[in-house]
């Protein structure tokens, strides 16, 4: 957004680089002048990162660009170039073992791109040369060319449509492969460029490449002989873009204007930023400390060694001497080589294979994800979507959530419940039981059982007939126009809804399903649209006769204007605009009488929970109509500013308008969606709704949701509330902020630990409301203590349970998300929408989740995971986010602490060696300590781990609070573990040490060596550290008995094998019949039983005096024998003041 | 078909894994699968203290009898120990260790006798001690060829690097090279009974004090069952050995590098003080204990010199049991470790019946 946004900044600054001009067929506009063709790129597809050549550099200096690596690489250079304690195996094997695997996955990964790249590039296309036909491959089309696709083929690079088959001038494309949405779109041929596409002799001016798939501005300039070149203007409506399909047309032509990585398709795939998770930010701090641990425990050893040397006859003793080159080796640098050494020596405090196994952990953790049967939809066939397994885990610690109203809260499947006309209620019950559809309800309207005119009705549905995108789907068009007719007259009359309904489904496609809602509204009511052909809409009006309708322009919907119009001509000459919109944007912009007749139904659909639309229309003059045209060619034409110059025509011309009536839509819930709302809170999220639409019909469908109870006191801070006082707009605005930090922070009771919200229902519970013009009021103050507003705001709405923000810009959600994200203690925050103008927000936040809704695919695509309901947005963060969450938390720490003590007692081993860097284990087992013995039960935890049962976390929503705030990820549980980890460092060491005070341990009165005691400590570390984990672990699964006991298992024969012989290729036979020797003795096994149960008493202790969160819940679900009951329980506990019914 | 919808994600090095989002997976139902399901059976242990404290009695009751018999066996080996460095004007060796000097052609002896107070039944280990020894420096510790120790010609003529400075001398290869063979330790102990005045030799058994593996495997002379001396031609001996290899014993299977001595002292201490088995005095029948109570002189030819590094050296007689040598280390700590978990046992069973019910309610009431 940001960088968009710069590159259009300095895009202003440089307005020579801001356009392109290209010659169409590669042939010079004007006679005179010799064309320089511009340099454009080609149109080859370039999403592979690597070449055979570069791979192995360009990856290798990617790989080592992250810290880790490099680190890694470091330590393995110093083995390499000083005489270290270890051999460079032990630190270059795993990190060549890292390096590998990453190599290999990236390569792969860039060899699917290649092929998939090579599939797009060598695709053979036709491209028209010199009026002959040429077959090329694709990644030879150049900028100019003209480009001939048939059906069904996809558009090789961005075309500017020049011809096509189709009479109308006009052609079909499906951008599902782009952005989803399934429905055919039509494209416009430029007027005038002629049937003869040899002769066309045209310049293209456009814009430069932009992302923004619907944003094109160009001018066509046509050159003809005899005349002024012509000028067209160019936009979106004329660009076909590469990856589009070509449907439903038979072929088109098409100059190719932005070609290969400038293609609209390639700049949008280049890559969303990457979100870091917090566990991430966690390791890092956390490997700080160990760095420094590693730093301070280097120094310690180098400054002692030194201290010791210093006694005579101590640094080179007679059996000991030191070789020539060491001798003469500078002083300060033999410190610093030792200094390196023990880094080196070390240096495994720092798990090397962490990083692969978070990533495999988090690869393979989100397969579950994908896998859960729970998420998928039968409708759309398909289940939950994983874009990122980066964010796994920071599923678990959402703190507040930023849901989208339309679509994701309610199911937008809009269905048209009633409408007003000149403030007569029109309730639709039945097709069947009057001819005409009408029939009037018996509501709480004054006017009971009257209608409107007839001629009123008829305008105002043939407003909703007219005024709007819809199109009729093809096959009803084309192949049996007649029947297709015949058919939805038939369904009409039909009394059955289900043959109606199935007719209407098939028949309309629109971009918004309010439309749709709308133009089956309309037919219900005996006017039915049939479609768009050339220009001309034809409606089949109450009388079963055809009207016929010149389309002269759409006036576009927009979310700023929040209204649309069209300017129709009817057989009769009359120049007619229709316009719907909001309320807000519609009452300004008609006649002020009207205005109180169906305001007052349109409040009370709101209040219901409807969406409201009002419809308006006005006849224009002939000079009227001739202004509105010229204004806005000359406003599409411009190349500059197009869209502000197309508004302020718009505004111009809805202008003194007259209303007919309102529509209400109603948009049902979600299924779930107030259990899942109150699970949410039940969770400790908060909930923030941000919606475009109304206030009225948000707050309703926050009730409905139960995230305002009854009893909620709401907060309000509207445009109206600010109204009210007649002072100044902004002194109010402080008042109330003030007012309301009073009650909601000040005043609330302090929030008790442990004791939720929901649980204790004494507290008030507050609610918030803000709309977008007030809010931007409070973020843009123009006052200096505006800081103090926002913070004032920002803590009110952090102490009220559900804050809604209702008429927000799409801009707006994603402001107020960055403003949440970026408050005191960055919360962490998700936001889940199902439109386009849910992106920004979707971006914004820590983790985005789309739903694969009705609204295209903008927003799955722009999502790190996609959902198909929000119900299973419940089981998403509550069972998947809590138990990835504390899988790799624990994972983590368990690293930290594996390491520690497998490095502290070769620590404690310099104080017995002379600080000489003697490692205490074998290179083998350093090597393959990470590796092999530990790594495998860690990662079947972290795969597998339910420390609580999926269906207790589903029940139990309050569960999700006890790992808020990353709480395993915090100081203290990383002291604890370090704790234990420095618990079981010292006991192993010492232990052994006190042991070897004799080291004749055999029943032969044979001693044991120094590879010996590193043996039976390195065995007694393996076990522990297993085991240690074998007690945290909740759920064994078959897996997880496998790995454990295979581990242990693999250790001790691979102790044996290692042990049993001679190997040829190592210098040295350290280990040979070490561990078979070691377990000769009966001491040995005594020590080693003896130490690992020691070290796992605190463990087993603190488990038993902790009670563990899991037999709690487990208790809750023994006492509470079905779930139904349990939900009923804290349910109640909830909404104590007043009972409600759960069915509903 | 189209060349991005494979992810295309800018990766800085870093191992970002895409997720599972390829199309293939996107049409499909999850199969419902036990295991894609994450509902694999499952055993779900829970600690508490119910289950702990039995366990915690049982290991109570199991260590400290064990820690009982480990003191007891402990405490019933005997050993008698003599530090004979001579670091006192007053010890028989004092002159010895005052005098030492790598070149002197006489040996050094010295006589210390020492009284046992107890007879030694079963087998008697003697061992050799060294204090501030660091046997376990990394310099020492790799300073070996184990490929020539273990019979490779060519590492006998080509010795490895590591083994500098103590790879050759005079231009010719030390066999063995390394720090470790040329620090070998070369005093000779004998042990004397002096029944009535007399003076009768106590017989000591220089085999079985290496480890079998080492002794038969790890360990091989160069050039099978050649003439020691002529396999060893060409090269030096280490620089501070009196003899050569080939030369430390008269047994040829007890000689070179398979010397038991040799072996034992190439299995370097784990710690700076430390014992190595040097002879083992075998029990002869059964009337007559191994070692009687009464007077004995230990002889000493006093070659390897500590002073320098302020070290020490000991002669030590072992019995030795079921558990090694004397180490009253295990016992204790099995006896603690036994009564802890026996009184954790206790303090959890007050706890758990004392507030065992109070918990359960307070589980409801929250």
């Amino acid at each position: 957004m940001l960088r968009r946004r710069l590159n259009r900044l300095l895009g202003r600054d440089e307005r020579i680089a801001d356009r392109r001009t290209i010659y169409v067929g590669h042939r010079s506009g004007s006679t005179n002048d010799a064309i320089i063709p511009p340099k454009f790129c080609d149109n080859r597809i370039v999403s592979s990162k690597y070449t055979v050549w570069n791979f192995l550099p360009k990856n290798l200096f990617e790989q080592f660009r992250r810290i880790a690596n490099f680190y890694f690489l470091i330590i393995f250079l110093v083995q390499v170039i000083v005489d270290t304690p270890t051999s460079p195996v032990t630190s270059g094997l795993p990190l060549f073992f890292v390096i590998t695997v990453t190599a290999i996955k990236q390569g792969y990964e860039d060899w699917l791109r290649h092929k998939a790249d090579n599939e797009v590039n060598k695709y053979p296309v036709t491209v028209i040369e010199d009026g002959r036909r040429i077959r090329k491959e694709s990644e030879k089309i150049k900028v100019g060319d003209v480009v001939q696709v048939e059906e069904e083929e996809t558009f090789p690079c961005d075309l500017i449509l020049l011809q096509t088959s189709r009479d109308d001038d006009t052609c079909f494309v499906t951008t599902a492969s782009l952005d989803g949405e399934s429905n055919h779109k039509t494209h416009y041929t430029v007027p005038d460029t002629g049937r003869d596409l040899e002769s066309l002799n045209a310049t293209i001016e456009c814009e430069q490449p932009q992302p923004d798939l619907y944003k094109f501005v160009g001018r066509m300039h046509i050159y003809t002989s005899n005349q002024d070149p012509a000028m067209r203007s160019l936009g979106p409506e004329n660009l076909l873009l590469k990856g589009a399909t070509l449907k439903n047309t038979q072929r088109i032509s098409g100059v190719a204007v932005y070609t290969g990585m400038e293609t609209k398709m390639a700049l949008n795939y280049q890559g969303k930023s990457q979100k870091r998770s917090a566990v991430e930010k966690s390791i890092n701090a956390f490997l700080l400390v160990y760095l420094c641990i590693l730093v301070s425990k280097a120094l310690v050893c180098t400054t002692l060694k030194y201290a010791w040397q210093g006694t005579p006859g101590q640094d080179e003793p007679w059996y000991n001497e030191k070789t020539q080159t060491v001798k003469e080796t500078n002083f300060y640098l033999k410190m610093f080589t030792d200094f390196l050494s023990f880094m080196v020596l070390f240096n495994f405090i720092i798990p090397v294979s962490m990083y692969v196994t978070v990533e495999m952990q988090k690869f393979l953790g989100s397969f579950f994800i994908t896998w859960d049967k729970d998420f998928f939809d039968p409708e759309i066939k398909e289940g939950a979507l994983v874009n990122t397994s980066d964010l796994n885990e920071e599923l678990g610690q959402v703190e507040y959530v930023f849901t989208d109203k339309t679509g994701t809260l309610t199911q937008n499947n809009m269905e048209f419940i009633e409408c007003c006309i000149d403030g007569f209620q029109y309730k639709y019950r039945d097709a069947s039981s009057e001819l005409d559809g009408f029939c009037v309800t018996d509501g709480p309207v004054s006017k009971l059982q009257q209608k409107a005119g007839r001629e009123r009705e008829e305008l105002f549905l043939r407003a909703l007939c007219l005024c709007h995108t819809v199109q009729v789907k093809e096959p009803i068009e084309c192949h049996d126009q007649g029947d297709g007719l015949m058919d939805q007259v038939d369904g009409l009359e039909a009394d059955g809804q289900e043959t109606s309904s199935l007719q209407e489904q098939r028949g309309f496609i629109a971009s918004s399903p309010d439309e749709v809602a709308l133009v089956k509204g309309a037919m219900r009511y005996g006017f039915t649209f049939l479609g768009l052909e050339s220009k001309t809409m034809k409606i089949l009006n109450r009388n079963n006769a055809v009207e016929m309708y010149e389309l002269l322009h759409v006036l576009n919907f927009d979310p700023v204007r929040r209204r649309m119009s069209v300017i129709v001509r009817s057989k009769s000459g009359d120049i007619l605009l229709f316009c719907k919109g909001a309320d807000s944007s519609m009452f300004p912009r008609v006649r002020q009488e009207e205005v109180e007749r169906i305001r007052m139904h349109v409040e009370r659909n709101a209040t219901e929970g409807y969406r409201t639309l009002c419809v308006a229309y006005k006849y224009l003059s002939a000079e009227e109509y001739n202004q509105a045209d010229k204004g806005l060619r000359e406003a599409r034409l411009a190349l500059q500013d197009r869209d502000e110059k197309l508004m302020a025509v718009y505004n111009q011309v809805e202008t003194g308008m007259s209303l007919i009536g309102a529509t209400a839509v109603e948009d049902r819930l979600q299924e779930e969606a107030a259990e899942t709302m109150m699970a949410l809170q039940g969770a400790g999220i908060n909930v923030w709704v941000l919606t475009g639409d109304k206030m009225e019909t948000a707050k309703s469908t926050c009730y409905a949701c139960r995230l305002f109870q009854r009893n909620t006191e709401l907060l309000e801070l509207t445009v109206r509330t600010l109204e009210d006082g007649g002072r100044r707009r902004e002194k109010r605005l402080h008042d109330l902020l003030n007012e309301y930090y009073k009650k909601a922070v000040l005043d609330a009771p302090p929030v008790k630990g442990g004791v939720t919200r929901s649980w204790s229902s004494t507290n008030q519970d507050y609610g918030f409301i803000i709309d977008g013009a007030t809010l931007s009021m409070v973020l843009n103050s123009s006052e200096s203590n505006s800081s103090r507003y926002k913070n004032l705001f920002l803590q009110i709405c952090q102490n009220c349970t559900a804050v809604l923000c209702c008429r927000m810009a799409p801009l707006q959600k994603a402001q107020i998300v960055k403003m949440v994200k970026n408050s005191k203690g960055s919360p962490i925050t998700l936001s889940i929408g199902d439109g386009a103008n849910d992106v920004s927000m979707i971006l914004e936040a820590h983790v985005g989740i789309g739903i694969k809704g009705k609204e295209g695919r903008q927003a799955v695509r722009n999502s790190d995971y996609a959902i198909t309901k929000l119900k299973h947005l419940k089981k998403l963060l509550l069972v998947h986010g809590h138990l990835y969450y504390v899988r790799i938390a624990h994972l983590v720490q368990y690293f930290f602490y594996k390491n520690l003590c497998f490095i502290l007692p070769q620590f404690l081993y310099q104080f017995f060696c002379g600080y000489s860097q003697q490692p205490l284990f074998d290179a083998a087992y350093l090597t393959m300590y990470n590796i092999c013995f530990t790594s495998m039960p860690i990662l079947a935890y972290s795969l597998f781990e339910q420390h609580i049962s999926i269906e207790v976390l589903l029940d139990n929503a309050t569960l999700y609070r006890e790992i808020a705030k990353n709480a395993m990820l915090r100081w203290g549980p990383f002291l604890q573990w370090t704790l234990l980890s420095l618990y079981h460092g010292l006991l192993f060491f010492f232990g052994v040490r006190f042991l070897f005070s004799n080291p004749a341990l055999q029943d032969n009165g044979q001693v044991f060596g120094n590879w010996s005691f590193g043996t039976i400590i390195f065995t007694v570390l393996i076990f522990t550290v297993t085991l240690t984990l074998a007690l945290d672990t909740r759920h064994w699964t078959w897996i997880n008995h496998f790995v454990i006991w295979g581990s242990l298992a693999f250790y001790v024969f691979f102790s044996f094998f290692w042990g049993g012989i001679i190997w040829p290729f190592l210098k040295h036979q350290r280990l040979y019949f070490v561990f078979a020797n070691m377990l000769s003795s009966v001491s040995t096994w005594l020590v080693i039983i003896l130490l690992i149960l020691l070290s796992l008493m605190p463990e087993i202790l603190l488990t038993v005096f902790c009670k563990p969160r899991g037999s709690n819940a487990r208790q809750m679900k023994h006492r509470l024998p079905s779930s139904g009951t349990s939900t009923i329980f804290m349910l109640s506990q909830t909404a104590s003041t007043h009972s409600f019914s759960w069915s509903d | 078909m189209m060349a991005s919808s494979y992810n295309a994600k800018d990766e800085d090095g870093h191992i970002s894994v895409s997720g599972p989002g390829g199309g293939a997976l996107r049409s499909k139902k999850p199969e419902n699968t036990a295991f894609k399901q994450q509902r694999l059976p499952a055993w779900q242990p829970i600690l508490t203290a119910g289950t702990v404290l039995p366990a915690f009695f049982i290991i109570g009751l199991i260590f400290i009898p064990i820690g009982i018999g480990l003191y007891v066996t402990s405490n019933n080996i005997k050993e008698f120990e003599i530090d004979y460095t001579g670091v006192d004007m007053s010890s028989p060796c004092f002159n010895c260790s005052q005098n030492f000097s790598w070149n002197s052609t006489r040996p050094c002896t010295c006589t210390i006798p020492f009284y046992l107070e107890q007879s030694y039944e079963n087998n008697v280990f003697m061992y050799y001690g060294l204090s501030n020894f660091y046997q376990n420096h990394r310099r020492y510790v790799k300073s070996r060829d184990d490929s020539q120790l273990n019979g490779d010609v060519n590492s006998l003529q080509y010795p490895s690097k590591e083994c500098e400075p103590y790879a050759y001398h005079d231009n010719k290869p030390i066999a063995p090279c390394g720090a470790i063979a040329n620090s070998m330790f070369n005093d000779t102990l004998e042990l004397f009974y002096h029944p009535n005045g007399t003076k009768v030799p106590v017989p000591l058994t220089a085999t079985g004090i290496a480890w079998w593996a080492d002794k038969h495997v790890k360990f091989r002379n160069p050039g099978e069952n050649q003439n020691l001396t002529a396999v060893f031609q060409g090269t030096s001996k280490p620089v501070n050995w009196r003899r050569p290899v080939y030369e430390l014993d008269y047994d040829p299977l007890n000689n070179g590098f398979i010397n038991e001595d040799f072996i034992v002292w190439m299995r370097t201490a784990a710690l700076p003080t430390f014992r190595k088995l040097y002879r083992i005095i075998n029990k002869k029948d059964n009337m007559v204990p191994t070692l009687q109570r009464g007077n004995y002189t230990l002889e000493v030819v006093y070659n390897f010199p500590v002073r320098s590094f302020e070290g020490r050296k000991r002669m030590i007689l072992s019995t030795i049991s079921w558990m090694g040598g004397k180490n009253p280390f295990l016992g204790i700590a099995y006896i603690t470790v036994g009564s802890v978990c026996f009184f954790l046992g206790v303090v959890l069973l007050l706890i758990h019946h004392k507030y065992g019910n109070r918990n359960n309610s307070a589980d409801i009431s929250n």
